[in-house]
């Protein structure tokens, strides 16, 4: 007697598709707060109130929404950094060391001419700031091109040191003398912080940039044969070959961007919400912008968006550790289990699922 | 002098171990084509259900029994996205990585602080008395032997034996495997299962061992550089072992720089190692046929078998 079976299997997609790839975020977040509920409930946190918490209340209020946005624009700037490199297949994942190295070098200005009025020693941090990530960014191109040094140790090596090095530099040299020997430099004088825009908000012009660069990156991508090259380079590389888009420059173009953008947001940061350089400058934001970057489809406007729902769960993190005494490290684990989601899901924009009969004979 | 040479060697093992572990599993895993950038994750969580199975329990060998096993779990979220899902290597690895460090520090919360007692040193009455060799052969903890013989036993596995080749193989030409026969995927996850036990091992020797207390981030890019180790070691476990002392010997010198003072500031010995795996990944990676010899050639690439 023959036995219907229907399976469920996986059908190669023509090409990918494109409903499914901006679908994937939706689901991977709903299903991020569905485990996010259970999470809570096992550690005997009521899952309504939680959740609320973390995903609704930093929205409720202006102050709120300036956070959000305050918090998103690091993100938002090395996500799209980031995406422009994944794109061509170019891991560039120490973007947190590019962070502090252009928070490093853009601060240089405010430290050592600490009580300077001159209006241009802001687009000077600002360029110096670009600059330092670049550099910091350079180190990875120059030891893949030249030496063929996988760039994603490389890179994730020199957080490290970054890391040790912004320690060491507001420990010793550049620590405040006035500051009770308090590890940090001196505040920055009013002339070397970015303008607020309202009173009572931190909301800064540095979040503004970081809300306009994703639409002008986008334009640019569109519009320039270097957004098409990108997107050959990493699709087919041999036929990138072909076409003479050169795999060094296409490495020392997509890390410089990344490592610029990550500069630029290290020194926002510096000269914005902390105002001084201090051991910690970075709750990971350059790995959380891995995760949006991937969020965001590699679309510099996808990082745009991608970067604000990242950082309403920092905000209610901050908040369900004040008001529900939910551990900080809550934030951390969404955030792993969200690009999990996302991957698994990204399977459908690759394939599609059928159903098929297999006819089996029982014998 | 030679109890300082002594000293010096049996903690360059010390240091050295949880590489070694790491690194071992890695290795297994990319022979077979696969690659896992989650090994840091998988450190911190074997670390971290390590510690808290001691703590409970008591019993140091549960301890890194759960530290295997975390790790295995850890492994097997990977091995699920990547081989049954399809999921990008890399992109998997990273979220795994990102995953371990949120996950470890969010269950590690209410063991900071708590100890336990050490896994100590083995001491046999007459052998480890021997002058001079005494110790070195046989005064370690039981950890560093147990990874020395996985470490051996992996290097007989892929040379001498019929597994260890169909391994290689599925590695090296996934489709041609699969097209004698051989069931890629379920090799594949084997594969995955082991690199997470050992990466949970060596997490568990951190948080036992090396340094008996459970922080935060405490592998603090260890599985980063055992990464690296593998590179180093063009994919061979012989030099598993070299690579692994060259490092646990600069981690020590820099501990001890920074004891002795020098005017070197404490920050810039500290990056020692991160850097010295740069300048070494850079040395091996500059040839870059040795490279494309040794690596495994399927590594990194999705397999799927066409009906």
């Amino acid at each position: 007697m023959p036995l219907e079976m229907p399976l469920l299997t996986l059908e190669a997609r023509a090409t990918p598709s494109a409903s499914a790839a901006w679908l994937s975020p939706l689901l991977a977040l709903t299903l991020t707060a569905i485990t996010g509920a259970a999470i809570f409930l096992v550690m005997g946190k009521s899952p309504g109130i939680a959740l609320y918490i973390y995903f609704i209340e930093p929205l409720t209020s202006w102050s709120g929404l300036s956070e959000v946005l305050v918090k998103a624009g690091p993100l938002i700037l090395i996500g799209v950094g980031l995406s422009i490199g994944f794109r061509a297949g170019i891991w560039n994942i120490g973007a947190e060391g590019q962070f502090i190295a252009g928070a490093l070098l853009g601060s240089a200005p405010a430290i050592f001419f600490y009580e300077s009025a001159n209006p241009l020693i802001l687009p000077l941090m600002m360029l110096l700031g670009i600059l330092g990530g670049m550099g910091w960014a350079a180190i990875p191109a120059v030891l893949k091109t030249r030496f063929n040094a996988n760039e994603i140790l490389v890179s994730l090596m020199l957080v490290y040191v970054a890391e040790l090095l912004l320690i060491h530099l507001v420990q010793g040299p550049w620590r405040n003398p006035q500051g009770w020997g308090f590890p940090g430099t001196r505040m920055f004088p009013d002339a070397a912080l970015l303008p607020v825009l309202f009173s009572g908000y931190r909301i800064h012009l540095g979040t503004i940039i970081a809300i306009v660069l994703p639409l002008l990156v986008w334009f640019a991508l569109a519009k320039t044969q270097f957004g098409f090259q990108i997107k050959v380079f990493g699709s087919a590389p041999l036929a990138a070959r072909h076409a003479g888009i050169g795999e060094k420059r296409m490495i020392w173009v997509t890390l410089m961007i990344g490592g610029g953008l990550a500069g630029l947001a290290g020194v926002i940061e510096a000269s914005s919400t902390i105002g001084q350089l201090v051991p910690k400058i970075s709750p990971g934001y350059g790995f959380t912008a891995i995760i949006v970057a991937f969020l965001g489809r590699l679309h510099p406007v996808g990082a745009l968006l991608a970067g604000i729902a990242i950082a309403v769960t920092y905000i209610g993190g901050e908040g369900a550790q004040i008001s529900a005494g939910l551990p900080k490290a809550v934030t951390g684990l969404f955030q792993g289990i969200i690009l999990f989601y996302l991957l698994a899901f990204d399977l459908l924009t690759r394939y599609r699922l059928t159903r098929i009969t297999i006819s089996k004979s029982a014998t | 002098m030679t109890e300082l040479i002594i000293a010096s060697i049996m903690t360059i093992m010390t240091a050295a171990t949880p590489l070694i572990f790491a690194a071992t599993g890695e290795l297994i895993c990319e022979k077979s084509g696969v690659l896992n950038l989650g090994v840091e994750g998988m450190m911190l969580i074997g670390a971290v259900f390590g510690f808290a199975a001691v703590t409970v329990t008591g019993a140091p060998v549960l301890g890194v029994f759960a530290g295997a096993l975390a790790g295995i779990f850890a492994s097997l979220i990977f091995g699920f996205l990547t081989l049954s899902l399809l999921s990008n290597q890399v992109a998997t690895g990273l979220a795994l990585t990102i995953f371990g460090t949120g996950l470890s520090a969010l269950f590690g919360l209410e063991y900071v602080g708590k100890t336990i007692e050490q896994i100590e040193p083995i001491h046999i009455p007459l052998l480890t008395d021997l002058p001079i060799v005494g110790r070195i052969l046989f005064g370690h903890d039981p950890l560093i032997y147990l990874a020395i013989a996985i470490l051996g036993l992996t290097a007989w596995f892929l040379r001498r034996t019929r597994a260890g080749m169909v391994l290689r193989a599925v590695g090296d030409s996934d489709y041609s495997a699969h097209a004698i026969g051989y069931p890629v995927i379920a090799i594949r996850y084997a594969a995955v299962a082991f690199g997470g036990a050992m990466a949970g091992l060596g997490g568990a020797y951190l948080s036992l061992a090396y340094t008996p207390l459970w922080a935060e981030n405490m592998s603090a890019g260890r599985g980063w550089i055992a990464l690296a180790l593998v590179v180093f070691a063009s994919w061979r476990p012989s030099r598993v072992l070299l690579g692994a002392m060259l490092f646990g010997g600069i981690t020590i010198l820099q501990l001890n720089a920074q004891a002795a003072g020098f005017g070197i500031p404490a920050s810039y010995m500290s990056m020692l190692p991160y850097i010295a795996t740069i300048v070494v990944l850079v040395l091996i990676s500059r040839d870059s046929t040795r490279i494309r010899l040794n690596a495994p050639a399927c590594l990194g690439r999705a397999f799927r078998a066409e009906r």
